[in-house]
């Protein structure tokens, strides 16, 4: 028997919505059609967490937001994304559904740069997004909440930079759930042709409390032959958002995706991130640090997909935990039959600052070619008492001297966020957290 | 500026329920070098972390004071604060936390909140002292010890002591690892400290790190106490000779704690 899931929106709330934005037909259907599924999917299933009772359907969904008539008017935490004496070229801050504000340099509009909200993609950029989107990374039909996410899309960019150009400036995004009860259905397709490059790094945040909501985030990276992406982001859910994210790559030939994740959510979140090496001497690094606190539980699964020969995958991560905190790690290397002189590493690393909390970290190796390099490494502990000592005979104060070794503990995976002033609110988040 | 007093009185430590040092009396006046020597295992090192606080070491019996203050009453950051400096045998490594970043926050521990040194004067403190002691520059974005060689940490911890400016220091085998040069540049670091604000206590094994640094005072160490002290002709027969007369005159067969006379 299938059990059917009520949602709190139905397929003529969809229908009306899609046709009140002009979406091309494609979309409307592909929104129709994920709507079905999504009555029938089950949730996904992350390993050792159990996601079942998690609020997926309770939220609202629409709401607008004003403009920002100058990045001066930003409020405060929003501002300290940036450094506002320098202001990024590229940036598109996304306030609820709407986008607040725009900007990207002359040099990349004339190389034939797109950098736009994903609606507005669906129809001035309609081929090449229907292309892309939910084709060769996630797919609509995963599970449930893939299915919700295509459904009820309501945010998110679309970046594209064609062949053989190289962007050295940052294309940086803020999407901002400001209001309390809102959700976030957001995705964000970065297409990098053949020999381009690109750095984009994003930033989520909200600020309900008490109020319950839902951000589902899925994220796509084409990186097609040749291609280097360097992706950055710092997740900042506010307490009562239950985030599932889901961040994709597809490396072709020669292609690198290199990702440094700041996983700072306050609510119960499953994240996921995959890196499908597909062509021959496709790379990967990811890199990921979280600070857990209170009661929050939380899941992150890391995947090194070797298909093609010859393909590098490394994953580490790196977390704290507090209170109460429950976390998962999974760093899964999966080097499928044929894949030749594959090298996939994986490493997690966990601090625990209270007994209260747990903590696991499961490295995995798959394997099913004999020609291939593999290592992982995996450990959980607590602050060494000798450091402490150590830090506190040159006259540190204990506090500190804990903070000076988290800090450092976490400092290699914030070292390798592209943008200084993403770095610097990061480090600030984690200082806020473990304080 | 008159220098500081550290008075260790009658002190003995434990480790896990067993007696290590057992009644060790010392003063250390701001000035003065005092240098112990002792065969391995006699409580050297025990005395030495004890005076810093080390958390394993538990204080059975005995006052350790700073210019009449209870240090045992202390934490190890107020130890620290109030002018005491341990340069460690093994000094620990911290990932991720370079040493100029360290070096900065310990130096502001010490100035306290709202008189933070400014950055170009750090910097500059720092470069002065790095090429005193001849150490790259690199060395200082460093994460702190982690993978320094063993007579690179020993001059980390020289490089701290520069920086920091204690009152009291006590050096646990600052001389193992390092290299003749290096032991050269570190002496005379540590020689260039020499002051009525400054007080050191040696510890060592060689001779050779005290024909550099001439201690005004040489202490002996077995089974956790005192044993003999004497000026730095002492050292001097110790090195020609061993510790066999010493156990002779005292009548000591084991030298390690645990042991009785
Ligand atoms: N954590 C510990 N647990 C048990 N015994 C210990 C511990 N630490 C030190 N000891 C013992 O205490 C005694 C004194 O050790 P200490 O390190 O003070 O010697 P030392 O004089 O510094 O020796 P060395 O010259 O080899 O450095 C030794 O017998 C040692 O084994
Ligand atoms: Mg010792």
């Amino acid at each position: 028997m299938t059990v059917v899931t009520k949602f709190p929106y139905d397929k003529d709330y969809i229908e009306k919505f899609s046709t009140e934005r002009n979406e091309p037909d494609w979309m409307k259907n592909l929104r129709l059609e994920a709507y079905q599924q999504a009555e029938v999917l089950d949730l996904p299933k992350p390993d050792k967490t159990n996601i079942n009772r998690w609020n997926f359907t309770n939220f609202k969904h629409g709401a607008e937001g004003e403009a920002f008539s100058s990045i001066d008017d930003l409020p405060k935490e929003l501002a300290e994304h940036f450094d506002l004496d320098n202001v990024p070229e590229n940036l598109i801050i996304q306030r609820n559904q709407t986008v607040a504000y725009a900007t990207m340099s002359e040099e990349l509009k004339e190389k034939g740069v797109i950098f736009t909200d994903i609606l507005t993609a669906c129809k001035e950029h309609s081929d090449l997004v229907e292309k892309y989107f939910m084709k060769d990374a996630v797919k609509v039909d995963e599970h449930r909440l893939t299915a919700l996410h295509a459904a009820l899309l309501n945010g998110g960019v679309f970046v594209y930079v064609p062949k053989n150009v190289q962007i050295k400036e940052p294309i940086q995004t803020v999407f901002w759930q400001e209001d309390p009860e809102s959700a976030l259905f957001n995705h964000v397709l970065v297409v990098a042709d053949e020999n381009s490059e690109l750095t984009y790094v994003e930033n989520y945040l909200s600020n309900n409390e008490d109020e319950e909501t839902v951000s589902n985030i899925v994220t796509e990276v084409i990186a097609l032959d040749n291609a280097k992406v360097s992706f950055g982001a710092v997740d900042n859910f506010a307490p009562g958002t239950t985030s599932y994210i889901n961040r994709r790559g597809v490396a072709y030939n020669y292609a690198t995706i290199d990702w440094a994740l700041g996983q700072m959510n306050e609510g119960n979140t499953v994240s996921e991130n995959v890196t499908d090496l597909v062509g021959n001497h496709a790379t990967t690094n990811l890199r990921t640090v979280t600070v857990g606190r209170g009661k929050q539980v939380q899941n992150f699964t890391a995947i090194t997909h070797h298909i093609g020969l010859h393909t590098d995958g490394i994953i580490s991560q790196r977390g704290v935990m507090k209170g109460q905190t429950t976390s998962i790690f999974n760093a899964i290397g999966k080097i499928e039959k044929g894949a030749s002189k594959a090298n996939a590493e994986q490493e997690s690393r966990i601090l625990m600052l209270s007994g209260d909390a747990r903590g696991d970290a499961n490295p995995i190796l798959l394997i099913d070619e004999d020609d291939v390099t593999a290592g992982h490494a995996a450990s959980v502990g607590r602050i060494d008492e000798m450091q402490i000592f150590y830090l506190m005979s040159r006259g540190i104060t204990r506090k500190d001297a804990e903070r000076l070794i988290i800090h450092g503990f976490l400092e290699p995976v914030v070292a390798e966020l592209p943008i200084e002033a993403v770095k610097q609110q990061l480090q600030h988040l984690i200082e806020r957290k473990i304080d | 500026m008159a220098g500081s007093t550290l008075e260790i009185k009658d002190l003995h430590v434990s480790i896990e329920d067993t007696e290590i040092l057992k009644g060790v009396n010392l003063t250390i006046k701001g000035g003065e070098f005092h240098a112990v020597m002792g065969p391995n295992g006699t409580g050297k090192s025990t005395l030495a972390s004890a005076i810093m606080g080390h958390p394993q070491y538990e204080i059975t019996k005995g006052s350790i004071l700073l210019d009449g203050e209870d240090v045992l009453e202390m934490e190890v950051d107020e130890r620290a604060r109030a002018g005491l400096f341990l340069a460690m045998q093994y000094p620990s490594e911290i990932s991720g936390v370079t040493t100029s970043e360290f070096l900065r926050s310990a130096i502001n521990a010490h100035r306290g909140e709202g008189n933070e040194i400014q950055l170009m004067e750090f910097i500059k403190e720092l470069d002065q002292a790095l090429d005193d002691l001849n150490i790259d520059k690199n060395m200082a974005q460093r994460y702190l010890n982690e993978g320094f060689s063993g007579g690179e940490k020993k001059r980390n911890e020289i490089l701290q002591l520069l920086m920091l400016q204690p009152a009291i220091a006590i050096l646990d085998e600052i001389d193992s690892g390092l290299d003749i040069d290096a032991l050269k540049i570190v002496s005379k670091a540590i020689n260039s400290q020499r002051k009525d604000s400054f007080g050191c206590l040696i510890i060592t094994h060689y001779q050779r790190l005290l024909n550099y640094i001439t201690p005004d005072y040489v202490h002996v160490m077995m089974q956790g106490r005192i044993v003999k002290s004497g000026g730095p002709e002492l050292a001097e027969r110790l090195e020609a000779e061993g510790y066999e007369w010493i156990k002779e005159e005292l009548g000591i067969e084991d030298v390690t704690v645990g042991q009785e006379a």
